[in-house]
Order: structure tokens, then sequence, then C-alpha cells
């Protein structure tokens, strides 16, 4: 068999490698990520929270950096949710709760008394973990966070919808029927189209609570493959009770335990060689 | 991570393919180690016989490596482990392979046997391959040890042993030429001889590869192709 391919590191003369691999680089192995390279997006400083008397997170302080993805892992009520929702003040609602401490966002607190929260909100999205549509169409779905900051001209408007659903993975499969209503859709669509309607007024911040639990294992790759992606716009900050998922999904992990944060770093180092004995019991599925 | 940390999972089946996994490494361990043994007293006794033995069982070498690899990967594909767990699984494939060569190096040694059990023996009857022998084998039962203890200052002093065998290795060989200078009707036997110490030698290089992976099991560090002194300083800290 004659062949003119080339082979696709080498150049024409076959000697010189024109794609010739940095073995600094290369040397520098798992540890290329590295958090002090990162730009601050969200700083959590001496964050402690009350349910009543019970005490649900215990002097957190972490830095989150921008447009990665950092992923909260604990068992069941370690307060991974209660501390991904005091981001964007979700727990504000909720009864007899008491906050203490700061959360930066691009260096100001976002519990300063000057913090307009619907506008928080805008800037801070989040998706949870069993879609919720709202009962309209497509369309309408994508388009709501516009007609409420008064935007009407038709044309921004569908190029916006148009964007968001790109963004969102989902266009090719709705495009034709963008009027029916949204709960046609399947669970993993569904969900899509929830990321489409937080994303289509731009926010910096996506927050997602266990967004891919309800769905089925594709449907699940369609979301990690798009939280990939998202990530070149966003600051991404997930909870997960699949640490295959974190490991798979995220830059950054966090181990949550009974409402302190146990161990925090690169995703790699903390799942191959955790230095906290618990995280490592936890990852591994022992008993601590 | 201690040994007794691969139990304790919250699934009891997996505390039982894992430990399954590591008993089965451990015993092609002392299968290998037999294998070198019976090689080395077969060259040092001129038995043909015993060195058939050692040929003929090096299929059961081999046999344990492909078992071991197939359940490791059964492991990674069904239990995804993290942690402590992937690095075991990591270090016992790599042992399991480092393993295996020692084995052929055993088989080597063993078909020379064949070959100098036809030739006049030497007046030192191989007493050098003999103490070499008995360093490489006491190297890789130190590796072993380590491994089934989980211990890396342990590892790291059996890498040390190295240094010994490479000096040793290094005089076999300069006695080897003189004796090819003094009389060129040796030159056959002491060619074989050599390949024998050069197999022998091989062993302990391995023998260290384990100590090394050792290393990362216990301490997650990355200690291959650095110096001896900070394999030490690392395997410590």
């Amino acid at each position: 068999m004659t062949d003119t391919k080339q082979m696709p590191n080498t150049s024409v003369d076959g000697n010189t490698p024109t794609h010739a691999i940095d073995i600094e680089v290369l040397s520098r192995g798992r540890n290329a990520r590295q958090m002090a390279d990162e730009t601050p997006c969200l700083q959590v400083q001496g964050l402690n929270l009350f349910y009543g008397k019970k005490q649900a997170l215990y002097d957190v302080d972490m830095v989150i950096p921008k447009q990665r993805v950092t992923a909260y892992i604990g068992p069941s009520g370690c307060g991974k949710s209660t501390l991904l929702r005091c981001i964007n003040r979700m727990n504000d609602l909720v009864d007899g709760v008491q906050i203490d401490g700061r959360i930066l966002l691009d260096e100001q607190n976002i519990y300063d008394k000057s913090v307009n929260v619907a506008d928080l909100r805008r800037r801070v999205g989040m998706v949870f973990q069993k879609p919720n549509p709202f009962p309209k169409s497509i369309y309408e779905n994508v388009a709501y966070g516009l007609r409420l900051q008064g935007i009407k001209d038709r044309r921004t408007m569908d190029e916006v919808v148009e964007n968001a659903l790109k963004s969102a993975a989902l266009w090719d499969e709705v495009k034709d029927r963008l009027h029916d209503s949204a709960f046609g859709l399947s669970g993993g669509q569904q969900q899509r189209l929830v990321i489409a309607r937080a994303i289509a007024i731009e926010p910096e911040v996506l927050l997602l609570d266990e967004p891919a639990s309800a769905l089925d294992p594709i449907s699940t790759l369609k979301i990690e493959e798009l939280i990939y992606e998202l990530k070149n716009k966003y600051t991404i900050v997930i909870v997960t009770h699949n640490m295959q998922q974190a490991a798979r999904v995220s830059d950054y992990t966090a181990f949550m335990y009974m409402g302190k944060l146990i161990e925090y770093g690169d995703t790699n180092t903390l799942f191959t060689n955790p230095h906290q004995k618990q995280t490592e019991d936890y990852i591994t599925g022992r008993y601590g | 991570m201690g040994t007794g940390n691969i139990s304790h999972h919250i699934s009891q089946q997996f505390n039982e393919e894992l430990e399954a996994v590591r008993h089965k490494v451990l015993t092609m361990g002392g299968l290998v180690e037999e294998q070198i043994e019976n090689a080395t007293t077969a060259l040092v006794s001129g038995d043909v016989d015993q060195a058939e033995g050692v040929i003929s069982r090096d299929y059961q070498v081999n046999a344990f490596e492909v078992a071991v690899d197939e359940e490791s990967i059964q492991i990674l594909a069904r239990r995804q482990p993290a942690a402590g767990d992937l690095r075991l699984i990591v270090a016992v494939i790599k042992t399991i392979t480092d393993l295996e060569r020692m084995g052929d190096q055993a088989e080597k040694v063993a078909r020379m046997a064949i070959h100098l059990a036809d030739m006049e023996r030497p007046k030192n009857q191989y007493s050098e391959l003999e103490h070499l022998s008995e360093q490489v084998r006491k190297m890789l039962r130190g590796a072993l040890d380590a491994f089934a203890r989980m211990d890396a200052e342990a590892a790291a002093n059996v890498a040390q042993e190295d240094l010994k065998v490479d000096a040793e290795y290094d005089a076999i060989m300069r006695q080897m030429i003189t004796f090819m200078m003094e009389d060129p009707r040796n030159v056959r036997r002491t060619l074989d001889t050599m390949w024998s110490a050069r197999a022998l030698e091989r062993i302990g290089d391995h023998a260290r590869n384990i100590c090394e992976y050792v290393i990362y099991l216990v301490k997650g560090k990355d200690v291959r192709h650095i110096s001896l002194e900070e394999l030490s300083k690392e395997a410590s800290d």
C-alpha cells in the first residue's frame, strides 16, 4: 500500500517534529493547574449559617476561581447545598436562618445592605435537581428573563433565544418546535432548557444543584459536556452526589462534612492523593 | 495509606476483590523468588533437571500476570477506584509486569545452567553468581514485604540495596574479563556466566522498580527517575 500520509507530528523531511511536545510543560504534569494562578470570582470568608439554633455551616473560607468548574461533594446533610444557596442568597427565603460572614462576588460583599437581591440573582443563575420549566412554550421559557428586563424587540429576542439554546446544546433538537410546550421535552432536554433560560440573561456565575441526578446516563453526559463548554464563559459551581461526575467535570473539588469544609483543592490531587483521611474515606467508599 | 486500610469499604465485596488481587501479587512474588532460587541452584550444581523444571514453570508466572491484570481491569471498570484504592490498582498492574520480567530472567539463568552443565566447572563453583542471586532475592523479598505492609521507608531502604548489586555485577564483569584474557578456551563458559550475572542484575533493577511503586502507593508520590537520596527523602517525608 503506497501511502502519502505523513506521521502527524513529523515534518515533510520526516526528521524534525513539527508539533514537538514541550518537556517543561509535560513534566509539570498534574500540577499544571494551580489555585495561585487563578483569578478569584467568589470569595467565601468566615461563613457561618444557622437554621434556628442548629448550625449548618462552620467557618467556611474558600476562593472560587473565575471560569472554572468547582464541585462540592460530601454526604447528605453536610451543608453543600446550603453553601451553594448562600451564593445567590436563596437561603434568605428560609425562615429563621442566620448568616454571618461574607461572600465577595468580584470584590463586593453580596450580603451588604446595598445589594439588590434580584440583581444579584441575575448575575448568579441557578439550576436545580429537577428540571423546572415554566408552563409555557420552549421559546417563552428562554425569553422569560429578557421580558422581565423589559426587552421587547422581537429581533433581539429571537437572537438571544437562539444563542442560548445553541449554548445549551439544545437548538438542533428544538428549532422546529420552538412554540410547542416545554413539557413535551424529555427530562434531559428540559434540564438543558432550564440551563438555556439561566444563561439567556448572561449571568457571571452558574450554580448547579445536582443538575443530572434525575437524568439517564446519556442525558447526564450531555449535561456534563455542556458544563465543559460553558466554563469558557461562566464560573460554574456544582453540587453533586455522584463523585465520578465531580471527578469528570470539575477543575477544583471541595469536600464537606458536617457543615465544615474539610478539603479543597485541584480535582486531580483530591481524587488521586487526598490529604485528609476523611476525604479519602468518603471518595473510596469507606466508613470512617 | 496503611495496611489495615485495604478493608473498611462499605462494600464488603470490594474489600474482598482488593484483598484477592493483593494476595495474588504476593503469591506471584513468592513463585518468582522460588524460580530465581531454583535457577541459581541448578546453575551452581549443574543440575539440568532442575533447570528444566524452572523453564517449564515459567508459564505459571505468566498465568499470574494475565489473571491479575484481568482482575485489576475489572476493578477499574466496575468500581472506579479513587485515591488509595486507585493507587493500589495502578501499583499492582505495574508490579506484576516487573515480576513477570523477573520470571523471564530466572528462565534465562536456567537456560545458561543447561549450557554450563556440559562444561568444565570453575574452581569457585560459581560462588559469585550464588552470592549475587542471594542479594537480588533479598531485594525482591524486601520489596514484597514493603508492599504487603505498605511501608514506604522499608521500600526506600530496599531500593538502596540496588547500589550493592550493581557494584557486585561490575566486579563480576571485571573478573570475567581477566578469565577470558588468561585463556581463550574459557570464553564460552565465561560469556554464559556473564549473561547469567546480567540477568540477576536486571532482577535487582526490577525489585527497585517495585519499591518505587510501593512509595507511590503509600505516599502518592512518583519517585521514578530520581536519585536514591531523593527517593529516600520522599519516602520518609
